[in-house]
């Protein structure tokens, strides 16, 4: 806990405001000895509280890689990491541990608790926010369901919910535990056009409203608009790119 | 505080996935309380015939015994001398005794005429003998030559004789090879190592065993007067008692058969044996029954990783799983386990009973089975990689 009260430090290049992800110089190896294989080549990126980013690129080009070093799943080897401020790099387990319930994540499938109801896997959110007693829990839980419009479907399982529906559930339960980051892969992927345009904008609201920056990995072309700004991936390398370039060439990977 | 505990309350992740799963839930418990009721009943039949080998020794009224040394269970008394009582009787210490005459005799069947051996003890009527008030007012009747007060728990392989005594018949029967008739009821119970009782004066008795040495006895009861230590008495008898007796106080002398039983017979680990085959059964089932549920929910195992819930946090749910499942099989074991004891007292007459003792190893036993289990699946827990799940 302590780690997380300590003042952010001021990033090098001595830029304001202090970005909420600052990549330098990230690199990352999958395998060892000859079948050792470069994901990541010296990434650089920077994120600022409440900016929306879109990484896009072809599959297996390693935005899911980049997605774990910055969610603080994986040990960062080479380069720097920082979150709020704090470097991953060597961060023992626990630490990383602490510093992802300041880290919102949506999937590719919702990863929802099956034996829970939509309520209950909001609060599994909540339930991280430490000093609110159990009522304050419930009830965020509640307003964040009715937040992503699902105010009448507190009880149901994911079982019973559409994929949309269980989406935005995943939002509500990744805000509830009110992140300054927000990472997703792909959360449209498995949405009709329309749920995932309404999904992702959805998602952008509510993350403007808290000032929580967002990092979305992504291949729909019809979703690039929402970004501040879009970066591309290729063989490990990022590159930033124009939105409106992407958007009107229509497809992408 | 319970405001408290109210406000800390998290969402009841353990019983959810439990019960969210009612078909595996039923059949992880029908396991636990399967192995718990093979335990009871194994244990209840292991110990049901340790205390069976005492009914008649724990009815005596004695602080403490006399037996010969050569003794070394109910089924093969040695007499000693009965002045031996007589010494005893000059401790300032001691308030009454009694000898008492332990054999085992042929008594023949008056429906069928088969002989079955029975257990017969010999004491003066006017000499207390049981704790139990009632058999002194039936004790009269032994003073008359030939008579003798029958056991009406005994197996009914010895005849008919409570029912026919009711009806009011006169039961004339043969013990070791003499006639007999029985002039009363007495409840005591079947034994270890005799299936049916008959108590007899000291004169009927050396009656039907003329060859039994002059002056002999095969168990000295000896009471104290009341606020005496049994213990210290003991060790002064023993003292001056000559070595052809040897002194053990009530519970001591219990033990001794018990003892005999135990260690001289395969019961005690045959029963034991069986009781860990239901620990081990026990023990598969809810490890399968946790591994699988682990490894079904580890991308969620994961998820939850990767949103900050520590791992012991996640090892816990685990562990309460094990203790739900724990506390959900023991009461119907508990409640089955009550049910055979019933069944098992009718048919055998075994004084097998739901003691506390039992029932709390019984339990700690599917705690640790559970627990066990909980313990080994959270390893598989291990390999839920929140990097994994993206």
């Amino acid at each position: 806990m302590t780690s997380r009260s300590s003042p952010p430090e001021s990033d090098p290049a001595g830029t304001s405001p202090s970005p909420s992800v600052a990549l330098q110089d990230l690199s990352h190896w999958y395998g060892s000895g000859v079948n050792r294989r470069k994901v990541l080549d010296r990434v650089q990126l920077a994120i600022n509280p409440g900016e929306v980013v879109l990484l896009t690129g072809p599959s297996g080009c390693g935005k899911t890689t980049l997605l774990t070093l910055v969610g603080a799943l994986r040990q960062v080897m080479e380069g720097s990491v920082r979150l709020f401020g704090q470097e991953l790099h060597g961060a023992p387990r626990r630490e990383r541990q602490l510093l992802r319930r300041d880290i919102g994540m949506i999937f590719q499938g919702h990863n929802l608790l099956r034996c829970l109801s939509a309520e209950q896997n909001v609060q599994m959110g909540a339930d991280l926010l430490p000093n609110l007693g159990y009522r304050a829990r419930r009830d965020l839980a509640r307003e964040w369901l009715r937040a992503v419009g699902l105010g009448d479907h507190l009880g149901k399982l994911p079982h019973d919910l559409s994929g949309g529906q269980k989406q935005r559930v995943a939002i509500a339960r990744a805000l509830a535990a009110h992140p300054r980051l927000l990472l997703a892969d792909e959360p449209t992927a498995a949405l009709d056009s329309r749920t995932g345009r309404e999904v992702v904008e959805l998602l952008r609201r509510l993350a403007r409203d808290q000032g929580c920056s967002v990092l979305m990995v992504t291949h729909d072309p019809r979703i690039l608009d929402v970004a501040d700004r879009l970066v591309e991936m290729e063989d490990g390398r990022l590159s930033e790119a124009s939105i409106s370039d992407r958007t009107l060439s229509g497809s992408v990977g | 505080m319970l405001n408290l505990l109210w406000s800390s309350r998290r969402i009841p992740l353990a019983w959810l996935l439990l019960t969210r799963q009612p078909g595996r839930l039923l059949v992880a418990l029908a396991g636990i309380a399967f192995a718990g009721i093979l335990m009871f009943l194994q244990l209840g039949f292991r110990d049901g015939l340790f205390d069976a080998s005492v009914t008649i020794h724990k009815l005596f009224d004695a602080d403490l015994v006399l037996l010969s040394p050569r003794t070394m269970s109910s089924i093969a008394m040695a007499g000693f001398p009965r002045r031996r009582l007589v010494q005893v009787m000059a401790d300032p210490a001691v308030a009454g005794t009694t000898p008492v005459h332990w054999n085992f005799l042929l008594w023949r069947n008056p429906q069928t005429r088969t002989t079955r051996s029975i257990l017969a003890l010999g004491f003066e009527p006017g000499d207390p003998l049981f704790t139990d008030p009632a058999l002194a007012a039936k004790a009269a009747v032994l003073s008359q030559q030939g008579r003798v007060l029958f056991d009406e728990l005994s197996r009914p392989e010895f005849g008919p004789i409570a029912s026919w005594y009711r009806q009011g018949r006169t039961i004339d029967t043969e013990v070791a090879g003499k006639r007999v008739r029985v002039a009363g009821l007495v409840a005591l119970g079947p034994s270890f190592g005799a299936d049916g009782n008959l108590l007899t004066s000291s004169e009927t008795f050396l009656n039907l065993l003329p060859n039994t040495p002059p002056g002999s006895i095969e168990i000295g009861l000896i009471r104290l007067k009341p606020g005496e230590d049994a213990k210290a008495v003991a060790k002064r008898l023993r003292s001056k008692l000559p070595t052809d007796v040897t002194i053990y106080s009530k519970q001591g002398f219990a033990d001794f058969e018990k003892d005999y039983w135990r260690t001289s017979t395969a019961i005690g680990f045959i029963f034991t044996l069986g009781a860990a085959m239901g620990f081990v059964v026990g023990c598969v089932i809810v490890y399968q029954i946790l591994h699988s549920d682990v490894s079904d929910h580890l991308p969620e195992y994961a998820t939850l990783m990767a949103m900050g819930y520590p791992l012991p946090q996640l090892l816990g749910v685990v562990a309460r799983e094990g203790l739900l499942l724990a506390l959900l099989g023991y009461a119907p074991a508990w409640l089955a386990g009550q049910g055979l004891y019933i069944v098992i007292r009718n048919a055998t007459k075994l004084p097998v009973g739901m003691d506390g003792q039992r029932a709390l190893l019984v339990f700690t036993m599917i705690l640790v089975m559970c627990l066990g289990s909980a313990l080994m699946a959270m390893r598989k827990l291990g390999d839920a990689d929140p990097a994994e799940i993206f």
